[in-house]
């Protein structure tokens, strides 16, 4: 579990732990492997521990470790490295699998005709795509509750926007590069709007706040308007 | 209950930050000056992470509806009923009173703290409001005319006047920016090319008005690196200073992502947040590197100063009837 991990300073009170530099599920597993297993450790002074595609960062209280000759984050790491030595591959292929209702193109994914017709495809084709993957989420990050998906068709893979809108609407289901998300509220954002999901993916009141959580199984079904609209009247009164 | 009357250029609702969350993309927030914050809370008599009003630029308009203990601790003209306010200290504050501060002569934050706390609400375990996510007590927002806001506890404050005393600012709050900020490098520090490796901390940034919670962006040399860089987003922190491809770092804070896809080429030290909080728009900033074993010598010498300021305010507000038993 700790071969190959490169722990570094991310400031004076954190620490990055690196697993690899690209976006793929076995690296992302181990991300979230060792987040369990320090987690579950209850280590006194660590504060925060930040999953992300690759890399984990844990940030610490300083005064929490004792330092001389070495520093805090000498001291942490160390600890660290002795849960990460003992820690096991997590399986985590048996969570649930999370449907997500979307409603493609038109005013709800004003970027999929163009989208399309970079590719060969005809818009139905490029949503039908979309739906087709079973999606792993491999962090929660940007903004409260945005999930970044693992497991897109390499040919809707698009490039950001040029320019970033001021204003993408909660709930918009989108791509950026090899990633594809989904909007929790209304946010600036420069990824390409293909649709867009009635469902609250992020509550503060609610318990959890997230609907998605890293390492669940995603799969997006397509819905016409009429069911866009019923699921959002049903959501207002549940 | 406090009034707000005017709220000022952005005033809001902090504690200490929001932790724990940031696995499901929820940042910290907090006070922009942690130092400030906990000076003001001491002063009151509260726990360093009791929720007070952040001030940025300029000061609000608020009305107390109860009797109330206060501590402004920033540099504006401050007035309670029309007379000056002293600052840097517990004053008493009778029903009815108006507190109208003006615009913030030095410095970009000041912390008004009140005995008892800010009791709004928590949201996710924190009475911090995220101005730019839209999250926390007061509907996620900058207060705003006609904000009620709850005291923890309502009553008569012990304290009879304002006592004589009053913490000395410096080295806590300086206005100036004169002091260079100190940064640890960042993984991708040795990713820029030389030249920009030295002018990230031989030349003069200024900070743009662009800036915000969320971080402070520096206008100054354009920053390069020697070939382009593929990162997949990666967690960042308070005080990470990243690289976008403008070639204008924008040093992370409160209100910061729990992600980011951006080289990181620095981090402030924390020690440093404070200072940074009170730069205002068009302010020089010079950066300065230094190792992990000076920041941690640092830390301990300034937690060190803290805490007997602490205790000694401690003593003080005992010898003036502050804390007097009930």
């Amino acid at each position: 579990m700790s071969e190959d991990c490169v722990i570094e300073p991310l400031g004076d009170a954190a620490l990055l732990l690196h697993f690899g530099d690209g976006i793929d599920a076995a690296t992302n597993a181990r991300v979230h492997a060792a987040a369990q297993a320090i987690a579950a450790r209850q280590l006194p002074g660590i504060v925060e521990l930040v999953p992300a595609y690759a890399s984990l960062a844990v940030l610490f209280d300083a005064a929490q470790w004792p330092h001389a000759p070495e520093t805090p984050a000498q001291r942490c790491a160390q600890a660290l490295r002795q849960v990460l030595a003992q820690a096991l591959p997590s399986q985590h292929d048996d969570t649930a699998l999370i449907e997500i209702p979307v409603c493609y193109g038109g005013d709800f994914g004003p970027d999929l005709d163009a989208a399309a017709a970079g590719t060969a495809m005809a818009a139905a084709e490029f949503a039908a795509a979309h739906t087709e993957p079973e999606y792993r989420v491999a962090m929660l990050g940007f903004a409260a509750g945005f999930p970044y998906l693992l497991g897109l068709d390499a040919r809707l893979h698009l490039p950001r926007r040029a320019s970033p809108r001021t204003r993408v609407p909660a709930g918009a289901v989108a791509i950026g590069g090899a990633q594809t998300g989904i909007y929790p509220r209304e946010l600036p954002g420069g990824w390409n709007l293909i649709g867009r999901t009635p469902l609250t993916l992020f509550d503060p009141q609610a318990t959890p706040p997230n609907r998605l959580a890293a390492g669940m199984r995603v799969r997006f079904r397509a819905v016409d308007a009429a069911t866009f609209s019923q699921l959002q009247t049903d959501r207002a009164n549940p | 209950m406090i009034v707000v009357l005017r709220p000022g250029l952005l005033s809001s609702v902090q504690d200490l930050g929001r932790r724990g969350h940031a696995a499901i993309g929820v940042g910290p927030a907090g006070a922009m000056d942690p130092t400030l914050l906990r000076l003001a809370n001491w002063l009151v008599g509260n726990a360093d992470d009791a929720a007070a009003i952040e001030c940025t630029l300029s000061g609000p308009c608020l009305r107390f509806d109860v009797d109330a203990c206060i501590a402004w601790c920033g540099d504006a003209d401050v007035r309670l009923d029309g007379a000056a306010l002293p600052a840097w200290r517990p004053v008493p504050v009778a029903r009815g009173s108006v507190l109208d501060a003006g615009a913030l002569r030095r410095g970009a934050r000041a912390y008004l703290a009140v005995a008892g706390g800010i009791a709004v609400a928590p949201v996710l375990g924190s009475r911090s409001v995220d101005v730019n996510a839209g999250l926390g007590p007061c509907e996620g927002r900058a207060l705003r005319a006609g904000d009620r806001l709850p005291l923890a506890h309502d009553g008569a404050p012990r304290l009879r006047r304002a006592p004589a005393w009053s913490i000395a600012p410096w080295p806590w709050f300086d206005p100036t920016s004169e002091r260079a900020l100190r940064v640890l490098r960042g993984s991708h520090h040795g990713a820029m090319d030389q030249p920009s490796r030295e002018a990230l901390t031989a030349q003069r940034f200024r900070v743009s008005s662009e800036s915000n919670r969320v971080g402070v962006r520096l206008i100054g040399p354009i920053l390069r690196l020697r070939a382009p860089l593929e990162l997949v987003s990666a967690p960042v922190t308070w005080g990470t200073l990243q690289l976008p491809p403008s070639g204008q770092p924008i040093m992370l804070a409160a209100e910061h992502p729990t992600t980011g896809g951006y080289p990181r080429i620095a981090h402030l030290i924390a020690a440093d947040q404070s200072h940074l909080a009170q730069r205002r728009p068009g302010d020089s900033v010079v950066l300065q590197l230094v190792e992990a074993e000076e920041t941690e010598r640092l830390r301990q010498c300034r937690e060190q100063a803290l805490q007997r300021l602490h205790d000694t305010l401690k003593q003080r507000r005992r010898e003036s009837g502050c804390d007097a038993s009930t």
